[in-house]
């Protein structure tokens, strides 16, 4: 049967229909989570499988982490605020990738991993006051003897795809006049992997992430944190857009720990106390910066930092 | 949905639009980029091709004469490659084999992509090669060493010229196969399509527009390939032969 060229047109046609349709399809409506969650009884959490200590798996779907463990003290307060008399808590892993939109469909009513709060990203989310303040650092082998970013020119560079750090070292070479050779990893354990192995010669990405992959490895030894801070990025839990009332009661919920001194017990147990899955300390001090975070609670992106 | 097509002409440091959409001095907006990643995906894809049609076509040929030490070496390079998943095959040529033989550590990843995707379809070429060739009939063999050429004559006049001409139609969705398994390099880090969607996606949080001009430039590439080689087999194309009109 020859396709004749009516048929061609008409399909032609209706292709073009279709994608305008889609191009021109009108915005989608404000959540109204709170609402959703007392109608089903359950809460669905984002969380990440390898952030830790901030969010990751122990395998067989449970999830810990600092986040973790804030988000399931949120939303005991929900519970509690809703009247629910039980509040079943459903995990969604997300990757880097897919957390936004995830948040913004409304499968994930609240997102607990590693999210810097960045302009851009408020367009489509809302975030939480800061939880932590993200400091950007070097990891290399100690062998390479790397102190800082100005002995990087010319080396082998890891980061992950899809993270903020991958911008940064670009802003930081157009700023400095550097060069140095960018490989990426598709994950943070792969990115590590290249450095550990002798790709990279360094592998740049958040302070928490660095010391939670060293703390893991085979030998921790042979790996140290170094260098300047790159860059300070604020780290909150994300929210759907456009949903006051879940956030006025997932902030109120955490302005209360931070007051009441809770959110540095929390943050103490999670990176200064040997954790799951091997029993490691991950070994990160408060760092100034979250502290004046938490004195001062605010929702303010990174473009809101002043770089030190 | 609102969506932001000027996204592209923003400067990929510092955000700003830049009038024009291409940038100029030093300045890279993520239009500049995402032509950047395609070229690397095309790269990427014409090498590996070359390296496919080259091996494959080799193997596909040396499991059709009647050496059976040949016929083994074939079947073993067309089995190896064809039972393991390309993405395991690109890691184990990233990550393993720069173990086992230490100067393959020097070769950049986007050589080790080649060979690893170019390998990866060769096995492929090489079943579809020998499968033309097998489908011609006996006496074309026959008949040519009767004439009394010598067999690689034969190859190359007789069986060769026929053979290719009947698989252009799988070679040409091999061809389109690799530009799309170019899309793997990302995983390894070649800065390309996919890697670029990823990223910029992330950076400027438009994964949409993001996602929907990769989608455009791979089919665009796909395409132009599969025109490509229609052209070619109505060129080729001899009349009284077997798969001409």
């Amino acid at each position: 049967m020859k396709t004749t060229m009516k048929t061609t047109m008409k399909l032609s046609a209706l292709f073009a229909a279709l994608t305008t349709a889609l191009l021109v399809a009108p915005t989608a409506q404000a959540a109204d989570t709170l609402a959703k969650i007392k109608a089903s009884g359950s809460a669905t959490m984002g969380v990440r499988e390898s952030s830790r200590p901030l969010s990751f798996t122990l395998g067989g779907e449970k999830y810990a982490g600092f986040h973790v463990e804030l988000c399931t003290r949120v939303l005991a307060d929900v519970q509690k605020a809703l009247g629910l008399p039980k509040l079943d808590i459903k995990y969604q892993a997300v990757t880097s990738q897919n957390r936004i939109p995830l948040v913004q469909n409304g499968t994930v009513d609240i997102e607990c991993g590693s999210t810097t709060n960045t302009t851009p990203r408020q367009r489509d989310v809302d975030f939480a006051v800061t939880t932590y303040v993200e400091e950007v650092r070097i990891a290399t082998r100690v062998d390479t003897g790397i102190t800082g970013i100005a002995q990087l020119t010319g080396k082998n560079v890891s980061t992950t795809t899809g993270t903020t750090s991958v911008q940064l070292l670009r802003k930081h070479e157009r700023a400095n006049g550097v060069e140095f050779r960018e490989i990426f990893g598709k994950d943070h354990a792969d990115s590590f992997l290249l450095m550990a192995t002798g790709r990279a010669d360094a592998f740049v990405m958040d302070g928490a992430l660095l010391a939670g992959l060293i703390s893991s490895a085979k030998n921790p030894a042979d790996f140290r944190i170094v260098g300047e801070v790159l860059s300070v990025e604020p780290i909150a839990i994300m929210l759907p857009k456009g949903d006051p009332a879940f956030k006025k009661m997932v902030d109120d919920s955490l302005i209360a720990m931070m007051k009441s001194g809770e959110m540095a017990k929390v943050y103490d147990k999670w990176f200064n106390q040997p954790i799951p899955p091997n029993n490691t300390k991950v070994g990160l001090p408060l760092a100034e910066a979250t502290k004046a975070a938490w004195a001062a609670p605010n929702d303010r992106p990174v473009e809101a930092y002043v770089k030190q | 949905m609102n969506w932001d097509w000027q996204v592209f002409c923003r400067e990929t440091v510092t955000g700003d639009v830049i009038a024009g959409c291409f940038g100029s001095g030093g300045d890279v907006t993520y239009l500049d980029w995402m032509l950047s990643a395609w070229g690397w995906t095309v790269s990427v894809a014409a090498l590996a091709l070359v390296v496919a049609l080259f091996f494959g076509s080799l193997m596909g040929i040396l499991r059709t004469v009647p050496d059976r030490r040949l016929v083994a070496l074939g079947t073993a390079w067309t089995e190896l490659f064809r039972n393991i998943p390309l993405l395991v095959q690109i890691f184990l040529w990233y990550y393993v084999l720069p173990e086992l033989f230490t100067p393959l550590r020097e070769l950049p990843s986007f050589v080790l992509v080649v060979f690893a995707l170019g390998f990866f379809t060769s096995a492929r070429i090489a079943e579809q090669v020998r499968a033309g060739i097998q489908s011609l009939p006996q006496g074309q063999r026959y008949a040519g060493l009767a004439v009394g050429l010598t067999l690689p004559q034969t190859y190359r006049y007789v069986l060769l010229p026929m053979a290719f001409r009947i698989v252009i139609p799988p070679l040409t969705s091999e061809s389109m196969n690799i530009v799309k398994n170019s899309s793997v390099a990302f995983a390894v880090s070649v800065a390309e399509l996919t890697m670029f969607a990823m990223q910029a996606g992330e950076e400027t949080s438009r994964t949409m527009e993001m996602y929907l001009a990769v989608t455009l430039l791979y089919f665009v590439s796909a395409f132009t390939i599969n025109r490509v080689m229609l052209v070619v087999e109505n060129r080729v194309r001899v009349p009284g032969m077997l798969g001409a009109k």
